[in-house]
């Protein structure tokens, strides 16, 4: 429970320092491995579903690769944007930290922005959540991806209303460290998406 | 919806039940208020994050729930007691085995278990609490919040009727209309989220805070499974995770994963439902093994015999768990090469718990062994699990099982697994840690009386049903005719199942009575135990635990200590410790997730919207939250370890 900074992880980066710090990112990573067996769940249950569509509407007919790139785009550059905040954090630059990381949420905004705009416009073409067994595995895995990007969108502004508050400290570097774990785990669940659905629906599987 | 279908009306057994909850909730009112105890039951249990009282909490709701389970078991032994009985209708039948199933496992079993673990865990590995207090508590309420949805549906509404395993398309909105089923869904939805969230936190508690010296190939036994469960725990409960909002999704959302129409599949259910399923078998037995383990070892004055071999068997039984769970539906069509390979592998388990049962044996041999009763139960449990398990095996041959699946063989066969295994050791392990969450031991004499009433009572009334189930009699009839021949054997078994029930009121009796009379001990260490949670005070150690944390040179590690003549509690010099805050956040929390719960087991989608936003407003504030806890002072803990060591 010592909330004291250990000696003995004095030249960890801040956000080891403190037994709670590196308690907390061990319980994230397990937490991670829990999401991981989430998201196999759905992506089993997607392809356990993936031709059922009972004569309906099919894949190939409504993906569309140029909108999937620009997702895709959005989506690693800002893991990317993620990555130089945390470094930025590492140098203790609280200013650039903010920066990067404000960048990488306008560029999860746009994502999902584009999200809805895809849902959007294959519940126009007839492709909802309740036309066939495929969609509803593609709606709900996709949806469930997309929700998680949007309540990290919401994490990590309050995150970064308290490193403008506090500054960085061994609490506030753990939390934004955390943070940017789970940014980085939506983006290689998104390539999983991008391959195993689009590419293979576009494909024809 | 009319009045009389939101609130149940028209059944004599649930107007008792109605009239029975409402006197005992004015009663505990009237009680708090009198005795002036709401704001001692607010600072000192619900907003506690001391990881010893949540776990009283959730063992007194398991408790409660084994009560409600047990209520359920006996109307449906009366029902099925003679031919052409006319005690239950067939609805009011499958509502009471799928709640009796669904509590005795998510609500009872697990709980207990979780419990106990939440008390020993932390002093059994030196540690001040588990690594995340505040999702201790949070988990606490979700399992809460879960159970009182998943309860109060049996007079809000409808109990859910599609058995524990719910199978599509039976639990389907054409076949199981109403919100019963929603209430299923959610109840386990929520109270599975909790579950989680301890899983997690006590992989943390193990991995980080042991304490100095404390190998990981040194842990105590039950430190060990618990490990291995949380592990289990947080591979397998994700699965349901998404198995119940699929379903959810089918039923309120008009997606189709599981219909019949439109692509679904029911067999996806089945598949996702088990993969959780089978490993949940083994969240509620590994535990109870780790239990056994620690009592044989304190009564025969042994250290356990092939602690190696209990570790890799534990770690083989944990992996081997998530690969055999096709053996719940071989008749289902998945053909012989797959019938078969789950057929193999399920039979493999039965040889790492077969190292298991002859390291308990060997530890025992040439031990000192006192039957206590925490020792008599884990005594039993051995030739009763053995029971089970060949049983089991017979159920594994995939040819032989279409023969018995789903009779009553089976149901044998679950029970004396469950219960030999689970529930055995939670009765186990609430004897042996009684003294250390309340300072007394419970009475020896009527404990034993309660032991071997309950045992005969359940060999009473589930070894017949073997015999019921090579007779053909299916598992989840409601009613059986004189020519079937199945009267006698039925009949014995509802006898019992009676005795059972007889040996819980003594257990009860067995907490009232030693509440006045046994004993108060002084010393901390009520059974001359072995591993550190021996080395505190009781009743319930100080909210900090250790007040220095001992240093571990052995495995056994206080038996050693007392060996070598050292006393943990001899020091020299207090320091001041760090410990957390009590919090609102997560009861609040709960509060939301029940409207947010509640809302969509009766599709009123703004009521869920309204919990939702809830929930998120809890997250954001905790969020914010800095509160770094406080300091115990020196003299606090001085004036604590000197009453604790008095003479009470
Ligand atoms: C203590 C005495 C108990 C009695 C007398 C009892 C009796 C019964 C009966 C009569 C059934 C219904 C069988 C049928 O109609 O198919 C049943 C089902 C079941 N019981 Fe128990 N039971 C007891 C304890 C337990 C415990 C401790 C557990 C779990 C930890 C448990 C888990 C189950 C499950 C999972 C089912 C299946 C429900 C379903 O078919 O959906 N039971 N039990
Ligand atoms: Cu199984």
């Amino acid at each position: 429970m010592a909330h004291a900074q250990d000696a003995e992880y004095a030249n960890e980066p801040l956000e080891f320092q403190s037994a709670e710090g590196r308690n907390n990112i061990l319980g994230f990573w397990i937490f991670i491995g829990a999401e991981f067996a989430l998201f196999s769940t759905l992506f089993a249950t997607y392809f356990v579903l993936v031709n059922r569509t009972a004569g309906g509407i099919t894949a190939d007919h409504l993906f569309d690769l140029p909108l999937v790139l620009i997702m895709t785009f959005l989506l690693l550059t800002s893991s990317f944007t993620c990555g130089l905040a945390i470094h930025a954090m590492r140098a203790g630059k609280v200013k650039q930290l903010i920066t990067w990381m404000a960048i990488t949420l306008v560029l999860g905004l746009g994502f999902v922005g584009f999200e809805i705009y895809e849902f959007w416009h294959y519940a126009h073409e007839g492709a909802t959540l309740s036309t066939s067994a495929f969609w509803s595995a593609f709606f709900v895995l996709l949806g469930t991806h997309g929700l998680h990007v949007s309540i990290g969108i919401g994490w990590i502004i309050l995150l970064l209303i308290q490193v403008k508050r506090r500054g960085l400290t061994p609490r506030t570097t753990s939390k934004v460290f955390i943070a940017s774990l789970y940014w980085h785990f939506l983006d290689v669940i998104w390539i999983f998406i991008f391959t195993g659905v689009y590419l293979m629906g576009l494909g024809g599987l | 919806m009319k009045w009389d279908e939101f609130i149940i009306t028209g059944d004599p057994l649930i107007l008792g039940a109605q009239i029975s909850i409402l006197i005992s909730a004015i009663g505990a009112v009237f009680v708090l208020t009198y005795f002036k105890k709401w704001k001692w039951l607010w600072d000192e249990w619900i907003t506690s994050v001391d990881h010893k009282k949540l776990g009283i909490m959730y063992i007194l709701i398991a408790i409660l729930m084994f009560f409600r389970g047990g209520i359920d078991a006996l109307m449906m032994r009366t029902q099925l007691a003679a031919p052409n009985m006319t005690f239950l209708d067939s609805l009011h039948y499958n509502e009471i085995f799928t709640t009796h199933g669904t509590i005795m496992i998510i609500f009872m079993a697990m709980p207990f278990l979780i419990g106990l673990m939440n008390v020993v865990i932390p002093l059994q590995i030196g540690a001040r609490d588990v690594a995340f207090p505040f999702l201790n508590n949070l988990s606490f309420w979700t399992f809460v919040i879960g159970m009182g949805l998943f309860n109060i549906s049996f007079i809000i509404g409808g109990s859910p009727s599609a058995g524990w395993t719910s199978y599509m398309p039976l639990a389907s909105n054409e076949l199981n209309p109403g919100p019963g089923q929603n209430y299923y869904l959610l109840g386990l939805q929520i109270s599975g989220i909790g579950t989680l969230a301890t899983g997690i936190n006590m992989m943390v508690t193990i991995f980080k805070m042991r304490a100095k010296g404390m190998k990981l190939m040194m842990m105590p036994m039950f430190t060990w499974t618990t490990l291995i469960t949380s592990m289990i725990i947080v591979l397998a409960f994700p699965v349901l995770t998404i198995a119940l909002a699929e379903m959810t999704f089918d039923r309120l959302f008009g997606t189709h994963f599981f219909n019949l129409t439109n692509g679904g599949m029911p067999m996806l259910w089945a598949n996702l439902f088990w993969i959780w399923g089978h490993p949940e078998v083994y969240i509620v037995a590994l535990p109870a093994f780790g239990i056994f383990s620690e009592i044989i070892t304190t009564f025969s004055k042994k250290r356990l015999f092939g602690y190696n071999a209990m570790v890799y068997s534990i770690v083989a039984i944990s992996v081997l768990s998530f690969l055999v769970w096709v053996h719940h539906f071989f008749t289902m069509g998945s053909g012989a090469v797959v019938n078969s390979f789950f057929s193999i592998t399920t039979m493999a388990i039965s040889i790492p718990t077969g190292v298991k049962i002859f390291n308990w044996l060997l530890t025992m041999h040439k031990g000192r062994i006192t039957f206590s009763t925490p020792m008599l139960w884990s005594v039993a449990f051995i030739p009763n699990f053995v029971i089970g398990g060949v049983t089991g095996v017979m159920l594994a041959m995939a040819a032989a099982d279409y023969q018995y699946h789903n009779t009553y063989f089976l149901v044998s066969h679950f029970h004396y697994v469950l219960i030999a295994a689970t529930v055995f050791a939670c009765f186990a392990g609430f004897i042996y840690w009684y003294p250390k969450m309340f300072g007394y031991k419970l009475n020896e004499r009527i404990g034993k009386w309660f032991f071997w009433i309950f045992v005969a009572g359940f060999n009473i009334c589930f070894f017949p049903q073997y015999f019921l189930g090579l007779d053909g009699m299916p598992r989840r009839i409601h009613i059986y005719g004189v020519e079937d021949g199945w009267f006698a054997l039925n009949f014995i078994s509802t006898v019992g199942a009676f005795i059972m029930g007889l040996a819980f009121i003594i257990l009860v009796y067995n907490i009232y009575y030693s509440f006045r009379y046994s004993p108060r001990e002084t010393t901390g260490d009520a059974w001359g135990g072995r591993t550190l949670e021996w080395a505190t005070s009781s009743a319930i150690p100080p909210h900090y635990n250790f007040a220095k944390v001992p240093e571990v040179t052995a495995m056994d590690p206080y038996w050693d200590m007392k060996e070598k003549g050292i006393d943990p509690n001899k020091i020299d010099k207090y320091e001041k410790i760090h410990m957390p805050s009590n919090t609102a956040v997560p009861f609040v929390m709960g509060c939301f997730m029940f409207l947010a719960g509640f809302g969509l087991v009766f599709e009123w989608f703004w009521m869920g919207i309204v919990g939702a936003i809830g929930i998120f407003a809890c997250m954001a504030y905790r969020s914010f939250d800095y509160n770094d806890g406080y300091y115990v002072s020196v003299e606090e803990i001085e004036e604590t370890e000197k009453r604790a060591r008095e003479a009470k």
